[in-house]
């Protein structure tokens, strides 16, 4: 099987998604596309599979014209996509997950268990993989749910197969056996389009690597004669040192410093600090408990023991409530879940931390939390019609600048920052380490929990680098590289 | 990449917006036509006081349930507190004490079953309907203890002046309980919109986590609100005590009904986060109007839940073709 998409294009209202994008991919190749968010790769893949209709261009399988009308059109043609969400459902089994919606049924429309059974059985053997049929699929770990899901697409007699981030939330062991499962699949035939950020799985698995940026693809080679270095230009459109804004960072006083922070079973004698003026950043895998400490730490969750300074003074930080009184803010890794009311203004998430120093009189005065709300949204180049759009109408850049006019606003010295350029384009991700350069440059300490490595080394001025709930240890930027932090991001020991 | 899925058009002349800023009002105008034009006596002075008198009381306890529902919540057990605050006044009068004491004893008893219900639900993480559908059922039960499911009243009660002018007092020909229920909507309306309390309650509704993260000391706020309901309802309960001249302990059952469907077709989201007390002023006239509207008309009660029903689920419907829209 051999698809090509050619010249596709494709706009929501005026925003030009793809303008002209041309992507082949044939059975027996995996085919990394790669990019920044936003790019566009998860709006070709969504054209590609039926999700979204194109306005431009056409798609060939094998040489003819098709269109697909929806997913499921697309899966019986032999093209399956496992989305980086899955779609389980935890409290039901395995075989029930898997035959969902096509189960087979016997007589009087009862469902067949056994050859339900043999079926699930045979394609797991496929995969070379052992999963018990008859427990609850939300038990089992992300890994194995993620093999599941692929077995459920070879069911369906699939040809080419889509991963978006499929390692994304694996351990480095389960990134294994799914390499193995990618190359036994390979083997037999299968094709697949393989989108990650991971350089290095990128360079293991993949044949072929096609780059996009900004709705256009910029670059396709073997993956055998290329490096990261042009990978990564390809993907910023410039070379990397100047994607970032320079760190020319003037150290203060310490403003946080966290010993032996334990968390029984999440985390585990974490001890650092910030200084004013610095971005420490926190790297590590998915799950390693960075989100976790940080949570805990600004009172979100609870810890076991473990002292908390500010500014030299121990302080206990039990609510958010009393983190923002010590000047700390943070801005959530999910900002629609816990950043954001999407169904109030601007203004009104704006305030919401600093609402109590605006109360006159028992009152709210109206004309300082307006010049107030006014000044942030200006400072942080908000773009909106006014302060009273709704959050949720905004784009992803803007609400994350909202959710930083907060904390900003609330006179935050001491910032954590999780995952603050994800799902931002990337205009607005500059304008975002703009903002963090001038707010060190004022004496704010910034912690900056982030999964690009590129960011991290990019954009920070030491590197704290987590495992399994257990600091690993600390780099200075300027002597870190990414085998030094994935060394120590993967349980490993720098040799000095 | 997904935000830029959304897509927006916009009309040059935004209908529906009008329609859902002036809904509410607009339904009681019409009411209010439709209700005169068929029966001449509804604008008599006589019919608007007693009209505003059944009102005042289901205002009471809608403003409380309004701050509920705005965070998301609901209170099933505004009628029994009513009831129970009621009966507990009532007791303590009979009992020898000054009826301005019993008064504020009742309120008070009111406050700590709604701090009852609040802390059952910020602290015990349960759902608030489930909580205060148990404690409907408690309330009631212990009025029914209290009273020994007797009416309470006596001398001591209808002999007093302070007792009565409560629910059955006029004040430059207006019932004074319409006093209350102008004073209760100022005092509420000033908490709702011009404090940082209210804020904070409309950012619970909102998201309830995203407040938490921003500061809010969600539980505190929680418990205060349905202080703010238990009160309330309790206000009522004296009110309605002192209009009856008697205490009956199947006092305002089903009043949380009324409540919710004021709070509702004053265009507050069930949801939370989003609503205005003069909706619910005007829901709670709508209320008024329908009720007394039908009882003129002659229309028999079985045919007025009806109808108030099937006007509940009309407003409910149009206000979800707006959010759609």
């Amino acid at each position: 099987m051999k698809i090509e998409m050619k010249g596709i294009s494709k706009s929501f209202g005026k925003n030009e998604v793809l303008k002209d994008v041309n992507f082949t991919v044939h059975s027996g190749e995996v085919h990394a596309l790669m990019g920044e968010n936003g790019a566009g790769k998860s709006t070709l893949m969504n054209i590609l599979t039926g999700l979204l209709d194109a306005n431009g261009g056409e798609i060939l399988v094998d040489g003819q014209p098709v269109k697909y009308d929806d997913a499921l059109q697309a899966e019986h043609s032999g093209i399956s996509f496992i989305h980086q969400e899955m779609n389980n459902f935890g409290e039901m089994t395995v075989l029930e997950n898997m035959f969902l919606n096509h189960e087979i049924k016997g007589k009087f429309g009862m469902l067949n268990m056994k050859e339900m059974r043999a079926e699930a059985k045979k394609v797991l053997q496929r995969l070379n993989v052992d999963i018990p049929l008859n427990v609850p699929i939300g038990t089992l770990s992300v890994g194995t749910q993620q093999m599941i899901e692929i077995a459920k697409s070879l069911m369906n007699d699939t040809k080419i197969l889509i991963l978006d981030e499929p390692s994304a939330a694996l351990s480095e062991k389960e990134i294994d056996s799914l390499f193995d499962i990618i190359r036994g699949l390979k083997a037999q035939g299968v094709g697949m389009i393989y989108i990650s950020h991971r350089m290095q799985e990128i360079f293991e698995i993949t044949d072929r690597i096609t780059v996009m940026r900004d709705g256009l693809t910029v670059a396709s080679y073997p993956t055998a004669e290329v490096d990261v270095h042009q990978i990564i230009k390809d993907m910023v459109g410039r070379d990397l040192s100047d994607f970032y804004p320079d760190r020319e960072p003037k150290y203060g006083e310490t403003r946080l410093e966290v010993d032996h922070f334990t968390s029984q079973g999440v985390f585990n004698d974490v001890s650092f600090s910030v200084k004013a003026g610095e971005i420490l950043a926190f790297s590590g895998l998915m799950g390693a408990g960075r989100t976790e400490i940080m949570r805990a730490l600004f009172g979100i969750d609870h810890h076991d023991s473990g002292t908390i300074k500010v500014n030299g003074q121990e302080v206990n930080l039990k609510t958010p409530s009393d983190s923002i009184k010590h000047g700390v803010g943070f801005l959530t890794e999910n900002r629609k879940d816990e950043g954001l009311i999407l169904d109030a203004s601007i203004a009104a998430n704006i305030d919401l931390p600093s609402i109590d120093g605006f109360v006159k009189h028992g009152l709210v005065d109206q004309k300082a939390d307006n010049d107030f709300v006014e000044m942030l949204i200006k400072r942080l180049t908000v773009k909106a019609t006014s302060r009273n759009d709704l959050a949720g109408d905004l784009s992803g850049g803007n609400q994350q600048k909202v959710v930083l006019a907060k904390w900003v606003g609330s006179g935050s010295q001491i910032l954590i920052l999780d995952e603050p350029t994800r799902g931002v384009d990337v205009g607005a991700k500059r304008e975002i380490y703009d903002l963090m350069n001038e707010l060190t440059d004022r004496g704010v300490a910034i912690i900056m929990i982030s999964s690009d490595l590129q960011e991290v080394l990019g954009f920070s001025d030491r590197i704290a680098v987590v495992y399994e709930g257990r600091l690993m240890g600390e780099i200075a930027t300027q002597d870190a590289n990414q085998e030094k932090v994935m060394t120590l991001a993967t349980g490993g020991k720098l040799d000095e | 990449m997904n935000n830029s899925t959304e897509t927006q058009t916009k009309s040059g002349f935004d209908f529906g917006k009008i329609v859902s800023k002036l809904g509410p009002l607009l339904a009681l105008i019409v009411l209010v036509i439709i209700v005169s034009a068929l029966n001449t006596s509804f604008l008599g002075i006589n019919n608007i006081m007693n009209l505003l008198q059944q009102v005042s009381i289901n205002a009471l306890i809608a403003f409380g349930m309004q701050f509920v529902i705005l965070t998301g919540g609901i209170d099933l057990s505004v009628g029994s507190i009513l009831a129970l605050s009621g009966a507990i006044t009532a007791q303590l009068i009979v009992s020898g004490f000054s009826p301005i004491v019993a008064f504020l004893i009742g309120a008070a008893c009111g406050a700590v079953f709604g701090a009852l219900n609040g802390l059952l639900i910020a602290y015990g993480g349960a759902a608030p309907f489930i909580v205060t559908l148990a404690t409907m059922s408690v309330y009631r039960g212990l009025t029914y203890v209290l009273t020994n499911g007797n009416p309470i009243t006596g001398p001591a009660m209808n002999d007093s002046f302070s007792f009565q002018f409560l629910g059955q007092g006029y004040l430059f020909g207006i019932p004074f309980q319409v006093y209350l229920m102008v004073l209760g909507f100022a005092v509420f309306y000033v908490l709702m919109h011009k404090t940082a309390f209210g804020r904070k309650t409309f950012a619970i509704g909102g998201n309830e986590k995203a407040a938490f993260v921003a500061g809010v000391k969600t539980k505190r706020i929680l418990i205060w609100i349905y202080v703010i309901a238990g009160f309330l309802a309790a206000i009522a309960g004296l009110v309605l005590t002192s209009q009856l001249g008697s205490a009956q302990p199947d006092a305002g059952t089903s009043y949380e009904m009324d409540a919710i469907a004021a709070v509702v077709l004053g265009g507050t989201s069930l949801a939370g986060g989003k609503g205005k007390m003069s909706g619910t002023l005007i829901g709670a006239l709508i209320i008024g109007v329908l009720n007394n509207g039908m009882n003129l008309l002659g229309i028999s009660s079985f045919f007025q839940q009806i109808v108030k029903g099937i006007v509940i689920l009309v407003a409910v419907l149009l206000d979800r073709k707006q959010a759609k829209n």
